[in-house]
């Protein structure tokens, strides 16, 4: 009952999202609001119905359906219930359906602002998100179904589908596979859906940027009604990636936060066009320029943003070929490729009028080193799309299947991320229109001298000698000085005016301008991650052995000892085999860790979990290799030293609190923004 | 007519502004890039591993020295099993397998062929020895003929008919000697 | 960006002539670590093994390195390697060895031979062309594109451009 009622709202949904974009169409030719308004209603509708749709999945899953085949491929009976609902998008059917809800819920909340000034734009919204939202429903229904049944025929076999088949009888299976251990991890828990979110979010700019296209309302306009969008989609993009790494780190057991795999790449090219286009935009703000490029960013981002939800869709997928050999690979190609073509095509229309009147005076002015910004973030966006779709095109004339991995992105990236990092210190510092090296310099000079002495002076006397990690320092510290002298000389400034104390002016002065201020925590929390991965970049070290108990792994100032050793089974169907060890450091007793080995009966699946001993200077990880089933007397460990890698996870904290505060609703002041915002060209 | 009420949707597209060399370039490019990213995911599809089309033709040293060319083997019919000696459910199939293979054996038109995947040279032979396993095995050497496949993990059996083309494919082990049986029968009658 | 280029090259180029001269090496040394041998069985230890399969990848679990891979079929492959250097071989040799029996997806990255090169080359070239689409783009906009429309920056007073910022805070500061 509950599967046909599912699946019968998710059918409506598509038919509705189809009328949606016909009325939309209709209504937008020929000017007649009814239509319009017809699919905005259409639009509103599909929220409620794939709010159904996703419940009755919920229900069904935590019910413990299991003659559904995607509940008793996700769900099985010793799962505890948050584990039941939240594997919902534990796997590619449901995470699709939970995609469009979201999708339905963002495009909703925007049908319900106040479209007064902008009602020329709402039909071309509404046809974008609806298209979209009707390319996933249509693979939900037709092709990855999460209502499909089990049913067994005469001859024994038992298949899937929606509706009985012939002589079929309904086949519930005692109980389900149950999820992925890999995915039952707190972090991989939320991780999908704060990845989603932000995918889902980047759709509003793109339907903004289509809408202006098709319209021809080419000003400044779209940007300024998304902004607010973009930042709440990138916030949840750069979560996503975060806690992604924070998984991988905790469970994935290789010491690591970041594989470089294709599912990882696919995630990390929409933000880093994201991240381009939210610096590029600024530029169209302020100086009216760059207009086709930033439409070019918010197609390629939209782009990325479909070729991530199929390639992450369950978080566990090994390649490119495994995506290109899915059934529903070539739907999305074909989608992306269609989209994109017709994108440009519009764009192409437009282009002329797209043409800005500004010029660009200088090449140390402010807007020219975001164009280097922009072209640092493409290149990095070249890197990884050329490395994950290589072993494809490298097939096609050899034959044989590469593997393009850690050392190849590491080496392309690693001068691109340094880039970006000295133009983050250099940036601030510049005026728009027009810096000359003179006034940069006036204002570099101190945080330089600074920075010199913190981020190279100071690491040689601590013993660090590879020129690689002093560049790296230098550069840290450098863009920290500068930052953080601008706070200071924006304080100062105020409170010398206005007669406020230093903390005081500071906050006001925040507050004044959060996407400014905003934006600097944000380079700070960069330079905090950049310390945390450049500690395992370059600094990572590691030994593995085979002890007996008793003895102990040395591993620069550490030494583990492995005390004891118990195997032992859970009543959620796990084996346990969980390592006593005690932990010293020069010889001083720090305490215990516990490495240990699951392995889940239901999927035959092992999941490693390490013994961490984290601490703000380094990082003890360790993991249990390998043991003797029998004896226990002697077992194999595998240990890292991991420096400052804790700065990483900080300095994501500080990221995401940097773009709550730029992306933060400015209520009170919004008309006085609204007229401060309007470029600097057209103010009297 | 509707046309004529729209003011401001799509005025006369302009055509793109000056001819350059450097755009066509980079456009051609992008669109080859594009084509060969098309023709890469079409061939992931494994459009050329299908029932009722030619199996792919590849050579086989056996562990023995022999080398067996597929393609050499036309009025035969062959079966050509995936396998590892770390995989558990090869294990289950491997009995069954052997036995079918000393039941058609002496008909002299069947053959059994074992490729052990990712796998290293001492642990196979110790497999084939633990299971008494007589038709001929080999090293898939540069996992060339399990890309040729597309297999997506062992076991994995394939089948041949007489005139060359690919008849059967199995992505799971076998559960009696009776269902191989049953698989190629019909096939030997062709 | 030039620099970036250079490094990917440079590192190719080192690699493949490194490659060639620790092959001569191991050679050279075959017979005496085989001397080695005989006297005492040397064991390689697990950072050893480690040290060479961590640029390895299995195709049995492809994305995670060798060295940290849990299943039966990889934990087989250390052991090979282990046997490996136990007689001497050199990581080269090792690496030749998996490549010819496993293809050369065992590797982290795909040797530069043949087509592969494509993958060194392409982002570098890519980059210049950004480079210099930047530059021309740059010159354009120099030059005024918008000559019928009036600058903006001749409309400023030359020393509010020069510190904008604290301008603008001060600007700011008015609105109190």
């Amino acid at each position: 009952m509950i599967i046909d009622f599912g699946f019968g709202a998710t059918l409506i949904a598509f038919l509705v999202s189809i009328y949606g974009v016909i009325a939309a169409i209709v209504g937008s030719r020929n000017r007649a609001l009814k239509w319009i308004e017809s699919a905005r209603l259409a639009m509103l509708l599909t929220f409620p119905l794939l709010t159904v749709a996703a419940l009755s999945l919920i229900y069904l899953l935590v019910g413990g359906h299991f003659e559904v085949e995607f509940v008793s491929s996700v769900t099985s009976r010793s799962m505890p219930l948050y584990l039941r609902i939240t594997a919902l998008w534990g796997a590619q059917a449901g995470s699709l359906v939970f995609w469009c809800w979201l999708l339905a819920g963002f495009a909703s909340a925007v049908t319900l602002r106040n479209w007064e000034r902008d009602s020329e734009f709402l039909p071309w919204v509404i046809v974008v998100a609806l298209t979209t939202l009707s390319f996933f429903l249509m693979l939900v229904i037709f092709f990855e179904n999460p209502f499909s049944r089990l049913w067994a025929l005469p001859n024994g076999e038992v298949i899937v589908a929606m509706f009985q088949p012939r002589q079929g009888a309904l086949f519930t299976p005692a109980d389900g596979q149950g999820l992925n251990p890999l995915l039952r991890h707190p972090g991989m828990i939320i991780h999908p859906p704060m990845l989603y979110l932000g995918f889902v979010g980047f759709v509003i700019p793109y339907a903004f940027a289509i809408a202006a296209l098709v319209t021809g309302r080419t000003d400044d306009r779209w940007i300024r009604l998304t902004r607010g969008w973009t930042l709440v989609a990138w916030l949840f993009l750069s979560l996503g990636l975060l806690l992604g790494g924070r998984w991988a780190y905790d469970v994935l057991g290789w010491g690591g936060y970041w594989g470089w795999d294709p599912v990882e790449i696919a995630a990390f090219m929409p933000w880093l066009t994201g991240t381009a286009f939210l610096h590029s935009v600024m530029i169209q703000e302020k100086r009216g320029m760059l207009k086709h490029w930033n439409m070019v960013l918010i197609i390629l981002t939209y782009c990325l943003v479909i070729f991530g939800t199929f390639l992450t869709r369950s978080g566990v997928l090994s390649s490119v070929h495994a995506f290109a050999q899915s059934a529903i690979g070539p739907m999305f190609f074909a989608f992306i490729g269609i989209t994109f073509i017709a994108s440009v095509t519009l764009l192409m229309r437009r282009w002329d009028e797209l043409k800005s009147h500004m010029q660009m005076t200088s090449m140390l002015s402010r807007e020219a080193l975001f164009l280097l910004n922009n072209l640092l973030f493409l290149g990095i966006l070249v890197v990884c799309f050329w490395g994950v779709i290589f072993p494809l095109i490298s097939e096609i004339f050899t034959g044989q299947k590469v593997t393009v991995g850690p050392p190849f992105y590491e080496r392309a990236t690693a001068p691109l991320f340094g880039g970006l990092l000295f133009l983050m210190g250099i940036a601030p510092l510049a005026a728009w229109r027009h810096s000359t090296v003179k006034t940069i310099g006036r204002a570099i000079w101190k945080p330089t001298l600074l920075s010199l002495v913190v981020g190279i002076i100071w690491p040689l006397l601590a013993g660090v000698r590879q020129p690689v990690a002093l560049l790296g320092f230098w550069l840290a510290a450098f863009v920290a000085a500068v930052t953080l002298y601008e706070f200071w000389r924006g304080a100062q400034a105020r409170s010398h005016r206005a007669g406020e104390g230093m903390l005081t002016a500071l906050w006001r002065l925040a507050g004044r301008n959060r996407r400014r201020y905003g934006g600097y925590i944000i380079h700070l929390g960069v330079v905090l991650m950049s310390l945390g991965i450049m500690g395992i970049e370059v600094f990572q070290t590691e030994t593995q052995g085979t002890i007996p108990q008793g003895d102990s792994l040395t591993l620069g100032e550490y030494t583990v000892t492995y005390d004891t050793l118990a195997v032992f089974n859970t009543n959620d169907g796990r084996n346990v085999a969980r390592a006593v060890m005690s932990v010293y450091r020069r010889g001083e007793y720090l305490g215990e860790i516990y490495p240990r080995r699951d392995f889940f009966f239901e999927s035959q699946q092992p999941m490693t979990i390490p013994g961490l001993r984290s601490t703000w200077e380094d990082d003890l990880y360790v993991i249990l290799v390998d043991w003797q089933p029998v004896s226990i007397q002697s077992a194999t460990f595998k240990v890292y030293h991991n420096p400052l890698v804790n700065w990483l996870w900080t300095g994501g904290l500080v990221f995401i609190l940097g773009t709550l505060v730029a992306a933060w609703p400015e209520k009170e002041r919004a008309r006085a923004i609204e007229r401060a915002k309007q470029p600097a060209y057209v103010r009297p | 007519m509707p046309d004529e009420v729209i003011p401001s949707s799509l005025p006369d597209a302009q055509p793109a502004s000056r001819f350059s060399w450097g755009r066509v370039l980079v456009w051609a490019f992008l669109g080859g890039l594009l084509l060969l990213l098309f023709f890469g995911l079409l061939r992931a599809q494994g459009t050329n591993v299908r029932i009722g089309k030619p199996a792919p033709d590849f050579t086989l040293t056996t562990y023995d020295g022999q080398v067996i060319q597929l393609s050499a083997l036309r009025g035969k019919v062959v079966l050509i099993n995936f396998w590892a000696s770390w995989c558990k459910p090869c294990e289950d199939e491997a009995e069954e397998l052997e036995a079918a293979w000393r039941y058609f054996q002496p008909r002299g038109d069947v053959l059994f062929l074992g490729i052990a995947w990712t796998d290293t040279e001492e642990k196979s032979l110790a497999y084939l020895q633990r299971f008494g396993i007589t038709y001929p095995n080999g090293a898939d050497m540069g996992t060339r003929i399990s890309q040729l496949y597309r297999i997506t993990g062992v076991p994995e059996t394939y089948l041949v008919d007489r005139q060359g083309n690919l008849v059967y494919i199995k992505i799971s082990p076998f559960l009696s000697t009776q269902e191989i049986i049953d698989v190629i029968t019909p096939y030997l009658e062709q | 960006m030039c620099a970036h280029e250079a490094d990917l090259e440079g590192t190719v180029n080192r690699t493949s002539s490194l490659f060639v001269w620790m092959l001569f090496f191991a050679l050279l040394l075959l017979p005496i670590s085989a001397m080695a041998q005989e006297a005492t069985p040397y064991v390689p230890s697990d950072d050893e093994v480690n040290a060479i399969a961590k640029d390895m990848y299995c195709p049995v679990c492809e994305n995670t390195p060798l060295d940290v891979c849990p299943t039966q079929a990889c934990e087989e492959w250390r052991q090979l390697i282990r046997e490996q250097l136990a007689q001497g071989w050199s990581e080269e040799q090792i690496k030749q060895f998996f490549v010819e029996r496993y293809g050369a997806r065992v590797l982290s990255a795909p040797p530069p031979r043949g087509i592969n090169w494509l993958v060194y080359v392409m982002p570098p070239l890519a980059f210049i062309a950004g480079v210099l689409i930047l530059v021309r783009a740059m010159r354009a906009w120099k030059a005024g594109t918008g000559a019928g429309t009036p600058s903006a920056v001749e409309e400023l007073p030359a020393e509010e451009a020069h510190d904008e910022y604290l301008r603008r805070v001060e600007e700011e500061l008015k609105k109190l």
